[in-house]
């Protein structure tokens, strides 16, 4: 038998049929389902007299949409202020009663963003396939799972017939080897991968993430890692199986107990590449090459080392990208700006499926602990993943380093990362965000965003512009008041 | 779904590369859910001056004129003219229903995202791609020749101009027959039901643990 990618075995492991035209049935273990991409889908499935294909492969929770201040949370669904939202997280609750579907409802210490609850719970598991509709979802093929981010028409799809249409994608190898700087983050590293191979680099392609620095990260950077894979244009994004995956799974919730975990973990440690399979590309990076990543522009792709000054539009020779950045650079308003620390920040989010979990707080908190938050940040607002995160952080303690230094504590949902809810950006604000899209009008109407890790964000709310981490917590900073 | 076997319409030119989902339709209008009514705010940061919400009448929204969808003759265009990395972003089906809603019934550009493009399909809306030459020649024949029609065929998978430019695409079997006939997806699907009674049986028996009951 041939040597076979990570991602190969995944897709022969799902394959139900493989069609004459190309396209191909793939197996569906587990669909997580929110409140902003499973409306039409539902609706569709009662127009067709339809029922889902297996219940218990479905789990649902809203996040896009709920409120994250504790005022409008305490009173549940009807605390939402805006109609239009509140109708739509109504419709999910609605929809997951009719049809028997696991939800963790908007005041279940469990709901959350989804791609933080579904690993959190155990119900993301080694060698599944996953969906969602949502394109985040590469996030979980941090646990060598196959995991695609879908549109709606595919959800109803796999409501169902339990069943993707799909066609095999080319596989590509990303290699990060040698041991990354101090506070340098798996953010960083992924910001790096799509500054050198561009938003459309992945386009076709499944990504594994591979080589020691990769190896060497905890399963929340490898989530980061693998979260960002559709910024570089790939729907899937995967990490090969080790004890760290192992050890992650072990006891949650829906992680398979007694016999069946010593059967499932035999089956799991398989979940490798074989060493002589065939990858289309390979790309190699040099960890200790990567520094603290900003990003510029209006596409995940404009970044930076901070220590870079900003690329000019003049200086781009290929036409398309020369009017890309002379738009970002207008949107951005970055005219008469060298470098990063010109800019002056207005906001900061740390938070959303890239960077909310327990160890993306604890670095931020680590930062800013003892310190302040500079004057010219109007608001600086962390936002837990999920109920649980939160009340991991707050046993930590974490919430009072937060709070003590001036930003606010939030309830858990999406938030500031796509401001579907009362948290964005004001025309023009500034705003250093641990979120992955710095798309115009992401964060808010006019809003500019500059992706970065916790750690960077955390050093960015103290100084109230963009600085290397490393400096600040090198200089003694702590100011009394 | 709407079949899709031949088009001729004027094509707008849309000069920009990677295009997101964000800009072809802002989340608030996230929030319905309905799979219509997005066309009045497809590009809403780009088409008018403030800030949209959803379920507004747009009617009277300040355009920013110099925005091609705001020109005559665009405001009736069917195909859009783009560049490359069409569509990036996320996963949201609005995207193409905000199209499709607007009026157009295909998309030109040298590449797009792979998710975009997959919705694409669902929803009867053609993406085609072509090379960055073609896409520019294209470019200057619309721009030279305004309100200019395209034509679409996608039986033979050919674009042509009246000016007597002809290009062929690529599109994959499949989706090709189910746009030429309207096919549901699920339906289709549903045809190899017994094949996916029977991969469900073998896959339980050799991972069993992914059919446990949740608690
Ligand atoms: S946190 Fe942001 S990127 Fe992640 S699922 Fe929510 S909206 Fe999407």
């Amino acid at each position: 038998m041939s040597a076979k990618t990570l991602y190969d075995k995944l897709w022969d492991n799902h394959l139900v049929t493989q069609r004459d035209d190309g396209s191909a049935l793939i197996y569906i273990d587990l669909q997580l389902l929110h409140e902003v991409t499973s409306p039409q889908a539902f609706e569709g499935l009662r127009l067709a007299n339809r029922k889902p294909w297996r219940i218990s492969s479905n789990l649902a929770t809203p996040d896009h949409n709920v409120p994250t201040t504790v005022n409008e949370r305490k009173n549940g669904i009807d605390g939402i202020s805006d109609q239009v939202s509140k109708i739509q997280v109504m419709t999910l609750d609605d929809n997951c009663d009719e049809f028997g579907i696991t939800e963790f409802a908007m005041n279940d210490i469990r709901q959350g963003i989804v791609h933080v609850v579904g690993p959190e719970q155990g119900a993301t598991l080694p060698g599944m396939t996953v969906v969602c509709g949502d394109s985040h979802t590469s996030t979980h093929g941090a646990f060598g799972a196959l995991a695609h981010g879908i549109g709606t028409s595919e959800v109803e799809h796999v409501l169902a017939t339990q069943c993707l249409v799909q066609k095999k994608m080319k596989n590509m190898l990303i290699r990060v080897n040698g041991e990354l700087s101090p506070y340098v983050s798996a953010k960083d590293v992924v910001l790096a991968i799509i500054g050198k191979i561009g938003t459309a680099g992945g386009t076709g392609y499944a990504i594994e993430f591979g080589g020691s620095a990769i190896r060497s990260l905890s399963m929340e950077g490898r989530m980061t890692v693998c979260n960002m894979a559709i910024e570089a244009g790939a729907r899937v994004g995967l990490i090969a199986v080790d004890d760290t995956t192992i050890d992650y799974v072990k006891d949650r919730p829906y992680a398979p107990k007694g016999e069946q975990w010593q059967q499932a973990i035999t089956a799991w440690r398989d979940l490798v590449s074989d060493d002589d399979a065939h990858f289309d590309e390979i790309v190699d990076l040099s960890a200790s090459d990567i520094k603290p990543q900003v990003t510029w522009g209006t596409s995940p792709e404009m970044v930076i080392a901070i220590d870079k000054a900003i690329p000019k539009a003049e200086e781009q020779t290929d036409a398309t990208l020369k009017e890309s950045y002379a738009r970002a650079w207008d949107y951005m308003g970055l005219a008469g700006k060298t470098m990063l620390s010109d800019i002056q920040l207005d906001r900061v989010f740390i938070g959303s499926c890239t960077n909310s979990r327990i160890e993306d707080l604890r670095i931020a908190a680590d930062v800013v602990k003892g310190r302040q938050i500079a004057k010219n940040i109007k608001e600086a607002i962390v936002v837990p993943g999920s109920g649980l995160v939160k009340a991991q952080a707050e046993k930590e303690g974490l919430d009072r380093i937060f709070i003590d230094a001036g930003l606010q504590w939030r309830e858990p949902g999406c938030s500031m990362c796509l401001a579907m809810n009362a948290d964005k950006l004001g025309n023009g604000e500034h705003c250093a965000s641990t979120s992955n899209r710095n798309f115009e009008g992401r964060q808010g109407f006019g809003g500019r965003t500059h992706l970065v890790s916790p750690a960077m964000a955390a050093a960015a709310a103290i100084a109230g512009y963009f600085v290397d981490v490393n400096e600040l917590v090198k200089t003694d900073t702590s100011v009394t008041h | 779904m709407r079949p899709f076997t031949q088009h001729k319409g004027i094509a707008a030119p849309l000069d920009l590369a990677n295009v997101d989902t964000d800009m072809i339709i802002p989340k608030q209008f996230l929030k319905s859910i309905k799979r219509t009514g997005f066309g009045k705010n497809l590009f809403d940061e780009l088409r008018y001056q403030d800030e949209g919400q959803a379920d507004q009448d747009c009617s009277g929204r300040p355009l920013r004129e110099d925005f091609i969808l705001n020109k005559t003759p665009y405001q009736n265009a069917s195909i859009l003219l783009a560049r490359r990395n069409f569509g990036c972003g996320s996963s949201r089906e609005h995207a193409p229903w905000a199209l499709d809603d607007f009026g157009f019934r295909a998309v030109i550009a040298p590449s797009f995202a792979d998710i975009f493009f997959n919705n694409c399909f669902k929803n009867g809306l053609l993406p085609i791609q072509l090379t960055e030459e073609q896409v520019e020649q294209l470019f200057q024949e619309v721009q030279n020749n305004i309100g200019c029609e395209i034509a679409i065929d996608l039986e033979q998978q050919q674009v042509s101009t009246d000016s007597g430019l002809a290009f062929s695409f690529a599109v994959d079997e499949f989706r090709k027959a189910c746009l030429l006939n309207g096919l549901d997806d699920i339906g289709l699907t549903l045809q190899d039901e017994d094949k996916i009674h029977a991969f469900e049986t073998r896959h339980k028996a050799s991972s069993p643990w992914l059919f446990a009951a949740k608690n």
